[in-house]
């Protein structure tokens, strides 16, 4: 039962994307899926931090971190021309083994450089390495101090980016090429693949929450949920807190540079701004107005804000927006604007189909002042 | 047999040696009590058998294995299990989930089988959820089990942390102040309880304050006074102990 | 290394170091009465410096600094009369995450009023090429008004927090808050002093450093986070040595210019801050045992 109730919510999600794409092509405004394309994958990145922040209760305001970490690389490894170094033992070991690939560029000009598979496949490793090497110490500390040591990890790779050469510094890197991820499925920006490519974004938004909200509902999750009431006597329980805490985080790092590869390999481009403070915060700012422990909530408010601040609605005040939805939301809302007045009734009505009982209300609540 | 065994314990706060020097051991299928007057370094000294606090010194034997310098996780998997002073519930949760969490040493579920939903999960959640049931029924506290803990009353909750120390199954049982707050009514039925779970085959250890119930129930007592351990002996015995009435019990009949 | 180029290094770490101390003292005076972080320390250093240099086109330098920092400590109380003033105990995440919206506003608001431009206010004696002779190198004069004008207000700061009833008071919110109040001390006017406190320090230092550093819309957040490094380095709450811990940072960060590239001259605070939270939280001079016992 409570296994066809986490389906229905889905389902929805699955209708209500189609719909929107076939309402785009019908109204003739086709121009909306990049926009919502682009959403999709930030809420990706908001997913996870939201089962690392509202389930697990640990803050993290270094996520834009393991996003550019994930687009910089495959970036990288895909655009930086290898064949003078062909004869390098090393590049040409990899070139026997199908590593890397000759392509032209948009100038006729043809480059050796790594496949975009492989890239994008040692773009997340090295994320997910990254998350777990860091992780072990920085999840020791708790509150200010956790804050503080994310926010730390992602200026550094901020500055890292910024100066280094190989990074393209403050222009980032650009002409970063499409590929097939898929044969006959083209990863990429082009015009003509636009439908193609929301499908692509979305169905990994529907496979994330999937698994996500799996995730939460099992034993693993109920774990993390007692690590955010008192992490004592959940180690008193026989939960290996520490490594619990490590593989959410090393979890949502994953989501955070997926998402940035394919959003990155989509807009054939990436600059340090996707690893500025702001994206880190803004995406803390999408979970806690989601209602920090609502999966839902969560993807819900992403795609909203999103999709506004993309079609440029909030113009200069962007991060001002993001800002003020902070502290309106801390202050007068601290469970999510899902938990006001009149939310509160429509989720009444739909806690049957998304989240099985009451009491998950009561949770998001009250989990919320433990942190 | 001894189920626990404790040897030369000790620990310092900066200067404050709080545990001096301890050693006793508990047999299996007893009620052991410690008493001591406030301060006396009971609480620390559970915190270093259930593994909250390193030891400075000296050995935990438990089920003949070094336990200290353990963390709380790998004691509990062990088969010890503890409640607390100031209650810990999981707040936020359910009483069933609360109780279900102590079903966690009982059940495997990892990231990914829980991420991928795997078919054999649902039979043991279904399962979880069941023997937590139980163990809310056997406290007769069923009917609150979807009720938030925080909205439980102090008895209720008690009992919801005492369900859920037991649905770990432990072999051990490690009772702190369980009858802190409760009037003498409960207090006896508390006794009864205690009882009730060393007759299910669980060794408990308790720290407690309210002598009558410590005479009541326990088979053994240990004293402490100021870290160090001044006697240790039969209810009866301790009752006709010089020492332990100068510094605990006459000072508690003034 | 020339004995002259180690003392151009030494005292620009020395002046760089007295901004991070104040920026770390603004964090514990905040963090004593309140246990809060408030992330937008920075910010009230770069509201003290922008100001003074609006100011600067009306009236003479020393009444546009008075002012600026007058202005300052005002827009500081009001920040915890409207946003925090009214919590009932809020949790340490709510609190982090507030007063991170409140530094994203007020570097939005500065943006919109200062716009992007880096601006400074003149140097107080002389110009930048003018220079003192000590120790047998040259150095700014301005360089002695930052180290001096921070001097002064730590001594200030000691003496108020040691001498007057008010400091007293404040002090006594930080060591028992319910105590305190039991005292019959209003723990929230405490609070707001704190705040008001920390943004005039913040201020003033943002106007003595501005002929040097500069004033730009964004400097917030960097200085919040070196600030924290020290408050962290000294101890979270020990301001004292927030002052030692502040020229240390300052010192090796100068003299890291020689070994590692400006564009990451940044980074080496960040990775002292994350080295010091892994192995000595509770900061180098503070002692674990006491750092235990705070609730984070």
């Amino acid at each position: 039962m409570d296994q066809v109730r986490r389906i229905i919510p889905v389902v929805f999600l699955i209708v209500f994307i189609v719909a929107v794409q076939l309402a785009t092509k019908y109204t003739g405004t086709p121009f909306y899926l990049t926009q919502l394309t682009m959403s999709a994958y930030y809420s990706l990145v908001v997913v996870g931090l939201c089962v690392l922040m509202g389930y697990a209760g640990q803050i993290s305001i270094g996520h834009a971190g393991f996003f550019a970490i994930g687009g910089y690389i495959s970036a990288a490894l895909t655009t930086h021309n290898l064949l003078e170094l062909k004869d390098n033992a090393f590049v040409s070991l990899l070139n026997k083994y199908g590593v890397l690939v000759l392509r032209e560029d948009l100038y006729g000009e043809t480059l050796l450089t790594v496949h975009p598979w492989y890239a994008c496949l040692l773009a997340i490793m090295t994320a997910v390495i990254i998350a777990f090497v860091i992780g072990g110490p920085v999840l020791k500390l708790k509150g200010h101090y956790l804050a503080m040591a994310t926010l730390g990890f992602g200026i550094i790779i901020y500055q890292i980016v910024m100066a280094t050469e190989y990074f393209g510094e403050a222009d980032g890197i650009s002409e970063v090429p499409s590929f097939n991820i898929l044969p006959g499925i083209e990863l990429g920006g082009g015009f003509e693949i636009r439908v193609v490519n929301y499908y692509i974004a979305w169905g990994l938004v529907v496979f994330g929450i999937i698994i996500l909200q799996n995730l939460i509902h099992s034993r693993v999750g109920r774990a993390l949920r007692s690590i955010h009431g008192s992490e004592e006597a959940a180690n008193a329980m026989g939960i290996h807190t520490s490594r619990y805490k490590l593989y959410t985080f090393v979890l949502s790092a994953a989501f955070a540079a997926i998402a940035g590869v394919f959003l990155t390999h989509y807009n054939g481009s990436i600059g340090p701004s996707e690893a500025g403070v702001m994206k880190s915060v803004r995406y803390v700012a999408i979970v806690a107005v989601g209602g920090m422990a609502h999966l839902w909530g969560a993807l819900i408010m992403s795609v909203i804000l999103n999709f506004l601040s993309l079609r440029g609605v909030f113009g200069t005040y962007d991060d001002a927006v993001f800002g003020a939805i902070l502290i309106v939301i801390m202050l007068f809302a601290p469970e999510g604007i899902l938990g006001l007045g009149i939310f509160q009734k429509l989720k009444k009505i739909m806690s049957g189909g998304v989240s099985g009982k009451t009491p998950e209300l009561q949770e998001s609540k009250t989990g919320q002042k433990q942190v | 047999m001894a189920l626990l065994e404790i040897n030369n314990l000790n620990r310092y706060f900066g200067g404050l040696h709080a545990v001096n020097d301890v050693s006793f051991s508990v047999d299996e299928g007893m009620i052991k009590a410690i008493i001591g007057p406030n301060g006396a370094g009971k609480t620390t000294l559970f915190n270093l058998i259930s593994g909250n606090l390193p030891p400075s010194g000296g050995t935990v034997l438990f089920k003949d294995e070094h336990i200290e310098g353990f963390q709380p996780y790998q004691i509990a998997v062990r088969g010890m299990s503890r409640t607390y002073q100031n209650i810990k519930l999981f707040h936020g949760m359910t009483a069933l989930e609360n109780v279900m969490l102590g079903r966690h040493v009982q059940s495997r579920a990892g990231f990914m089988a829980g991420m991928l939903n795997l078919p054999w999960t649902w039979h043991e959640e279904r399962q979880i959820r069941q023997k937590a049931m139980e163990f809310l029924e056997l406290f007769e506290i069923s009917e609150f089990a979807d009720i938030e803990v925080t909205n439980l009353s102090f008895g209720q909750q008690r009992a919801v942390e005492f369900a859920r120390a037991l649905a770990t199954e432990p072999k051990l049982l490690l009772l702190d102040e369980p009858a802190a707050g409760l009037n003498i009514y409960e207090t006896a039925e508390i006794g009864q309880l205690i009882s009730r779970i060393r007759d299910r085959g669980i060794t408990v250890l308790l720290v407690e304050h309210d002598m009558s119930l410590v005479m009541d129930i326990s088979d053994e007592i240990v004293v402490l006074s100021f870290g160090e351990k001044i006697a240790e002996d039969l209810p009866a015995a301790i009752q006709q102990n010089e020492e332990v009435i100068s510094i605990y019990l006459g000072e508690e009949e003034d | 290394m020339t004995i002259e180029l180690f003392l151009q290094y030494l005292f620009a770490g020395i002046t760089y170091g007295s901004l991070y101390a104040i920026v770390a003292i603004g964090f514990n005076i905040i963090y004593n009465t309140t246990g809060i972080i408030n992330f937008a320390q920075g910010e009230f250093v770069m509201l003290g410096g922008m100001i003074a240099v609006t100011l600067i086109n009306f009236v003479p330098l020393p009444i546009a600094i008075f002012l600026a920092v007058i202005l300052t400590m005002i827009i500081g109380a009001l920040i915890e009369m409207i946003f925090i003033r009214w919590l009932e105990s809020p949790s340490v995440l709510r609190m982090i995450i507030i007063t991170i919206g409140l530094s994203i506003i007020i570097r939005e608001v500065a943006l919109h009023v200062w716009d992007e431009s880096v601006r400074s206010l003149p140097y107080f004696v002389g110009n930048e090429i003018s220079s003192v002779t000590i120790l047998g190198t040259n150095i700014s004069p301005q360089v002695l008004w930052v180290v001096g004008v921070c001097s002064l207000m730590v001594v200030a700061l000691s003496l108020f927090f040691k001498f007057t009833s008010l400091g007293r008071e404040m002090r006594a919110c930080a060591a028992n808050r319910r105590a305190a109040i039991l005292c019959g001390i209003n723990a929230k006017n405490m609070v707001t002093l704190s705040f008001v406190l920390s943004a005039g320090i913040g201020a003033l230092a943002g106007c003595v450093m501005s002929p040097i550093t500069y004033t730009q819309y964004d400097m917030g957040p960097g200085l919040a986070i070196k600030g924290f490094t020290v408050a962290i380095l000294g101890g979270l709450g020990n301001s004292f040595a927030a002052v030692a811990a502040g020229l240390l940072l300052g010192i090796i960060e100068a003299f890291s210019i020689s070994v590692v590239p400006l564009a990451f001259q940044d980074a080496i605070a960040i990775t002292i801050l994350l080295i010091i939270l892994f192995i000595r939280p509770h900061g180098l001079f503070g002692s674990s045992e006491a750092a235990g016992l705070k609730e984070f």
